[in-house]
């Protein structure tokens, strides 16, 4: 624990870099994963086979190689990125998926009466999304989401393999610098993450049993 | 909700107008997608000597091939999915145990698993017990996804009525072998989608021994890049192409063995006959329980912790 306490501006880097990632892919990654659940909805056959083939293919790749293409491939094609621009790419394409998801399994969850109720009164595809589904589908939609956010901070690790100094990188430099306080450093880490992911865990716990629609 | 309840049986306006707008989007999308294929080209991606490399026999199958790559990441899969469910097992039986002292603790330290990323348990097995990269990711993937699976099954026998366990301790099993015989066969069938679901996940993260060296495909592809690369141009797209395919045919295949068996499984399976010979109604509580997953990979981040594809 020495190690830690005496390199706190280095696991202050690492835990800002990790918060960093984090809120730039859900800013960026939820908007693009409510579009693409909107499209797997849609009236329209051709938005609704792009969002299919887009959730299941990011949904089925590891994330190292979406990875593997930012880091390793992009500069080849001429796109040079800065590798934290790199990293929140990799990671905003592999989440949206998750979010794209998370959306649909709530929008799923609205009884199908409420939609036949609101289409029978004459409402459009627009309004009945707007005005009675997606309203009640946020209930039970933002524990998902918020899952996906706890997924995401553990999963911003991968960064580390590519040239992004996140929290786990902190463990991997100072364990070998002090290789005899290697446990306490890696004990120290696992909290750092866990004082981000119980919460929110807490939060969802919460939020079910409070927002969850007796029907 | 099925999405076509959302908008009418369309007419023949809205037909004319959805297909105007399906062309029109499908234009859009095939132009992005031909743009991207041009720049590709021009960038010289297509070219024959982007992708002569893989006629080579030696880049599949030689002492540091593609092959033995794949052969490393499906052995490290397996093993870590038996390893897994074993675990999970255990881990399920402690936590549901009926002294506190057991039950606390272990909560705590599935807590503490569960909330860390892969990767740091994998660095952490690798430097503190030196155990080489391999069994490093084994290991690590075990553990966390041990008591990922162990919480889906308390969580499944938390769902179960309460008349099950009663009537185990009624006819006179003891407490564990109720947990045994009666509730755990029943959870594992309810939670049975979701568990699949996670082993996809724990085969995706096998792809994380890139990182700590362990000789997993993405690393083999890695190293084949570079060497190939001081041969002639760059080979690293291609290889990127290749083992996109190759991770996609395995994981669609198995995402949509998951599903098939989720639906069958949820067929209506009847108990055995009535004590007079008549078949009886009854469906058993599991089977009632599958029939609300729908999408396995999506009911995963329903889960506390458990989380959408743990990493990679």
């Amino acid at each position: 624990m020495q190690a830690l306490l005496e390199n706190w501006p280095l696991w202050l880097q690492g835990m800002w870099m990790t918060l960093l990632l984090t809120g730039a892919t859900t800013l960026f990654g939820l908007p693009i994963g409510i579009l693409l659940a909107g499209m797997r909805v849609s009236p329209v056959a051709a938005l609704r086979v792009v969002a299919t083939v887009w959730t299941e293919v990011a949904r089925n790749t590891p994330l190292t190689l979406v990875f593997f293409f930012t880091a390793f491939v992009l500069p080849k094609l001429g796109l040079i990125l800065d590798f934290q621009i790199g990293a929140i790419i990799a990671l905003t394409y592999y989440t949206s998926a998750f979010f794209a998801e998370a959306v649909r399994s709530g929008i799923n969850s609205v009884p199908i009466g409420q939609a036949e109720a609101s289409r029978s009164i004459g409402l459009t595809f627009g309004q009945t999304m707007s005005l009675v589904v997606l309203p009640q589908a946020f209930r039970s939609v933002l524990p998902p989401l918020i899952n996906v956010v706890i997924a995401l901070i553990k999963n911003s690790s991968v960064a580390m393999g590519f040239f992004v100094f996140v929290l786990v990188s902190v463990a991997h430099r100072l364990s070998n610098t002090y290789g005899d306080q290697a446990l306490q450093i890696f004990v120290g880490i696992a909290f750092s993450y866990l004082i981000l992911t119980v919460p929110l865990g807490q939060l969802v716990d919460h939020l079910e049993r409070k927002w969850s629609v007796q029907r | 909700m099925s999405g076509s309840v959302l908008f009418d049986a369309p007419g023949p306006n809205a037909i004319r107008r959805s297909r105007i707008l399906s062309i029109v989007f499908a234009v859009a999308a095939v132009a992005a997608l031909g743009l991207g294929i041009y720049q590709l080209w021009l960038g010289g991606a297509f070219y024959q000597d982007r992708w002569d490399i893989f006629l080579t026999p030696e880049l599949w199958f030689g002492a540091r091939g593609l092959m033995v790559g794949l052969r490393t990441t499906l052995t490290i899969a397996a093993i870590g999915a038996v390893g897994a469910l074993i675990l999970g097992v255990i881990f399920s039986i402690l936590r549901s145990a009926p002294s506190k002292w057991v039950r606390v603790p272990v909560t705590i330290v599935l807590e503490f698993f569960r909330g860390m990323p892969v990767l740091l348990m994998m660095l952490f097995i690798l430097i503190v017990f030196s155990t080489g990269a391999y069994w490093a990711v084994v290991w690590a993937l075990i553990v966390y996804n041990g008591a990922i699976i162990g919480e889906a099954l308390r969580a499944g026998m938390k769902s179960l009525p309460k008349g099950q366990r009663e009537s185990g301790l009624a006819i006179g099993l003891t407490p564990l072998r109720t947990t045994l015989l009666i509730e755990l066969p029943q959870a594992f069938r309810i939670m049975l989608p979701i568990i699949l679901a996670q082993l996809i996940v724990l085969l995706k993260d096998t792809s994380l021994g890139y990182i700590v060296g362990s000789p997993e495909i993405i690393r083999i592809g890695r190293q084949l890049v570079d060497f190939y690369d001081r041969q002639g141009g760059p080979y690293a797209l291609s290889m990127f192409f290749v083992m996109l395919a190759i991770f996609l045919a395995i994981n669609i295949t198995l995402s949509w063995l998951v599903r098939v068996l989720a639906r069958r499984m949820a067929q209506p399976r009847r108990g055995g006959p009535n004590l007079d010979g008549t078949k009886t109604e009854a469906i058993p509580v599991s089977t009632q329980a599958m029939r609300e997953v729908k999408d396995p990979q999506a009911e995963i981040t329903r889960l506390p912790g458990a989380g959408m594809g743990g990493q990679g």
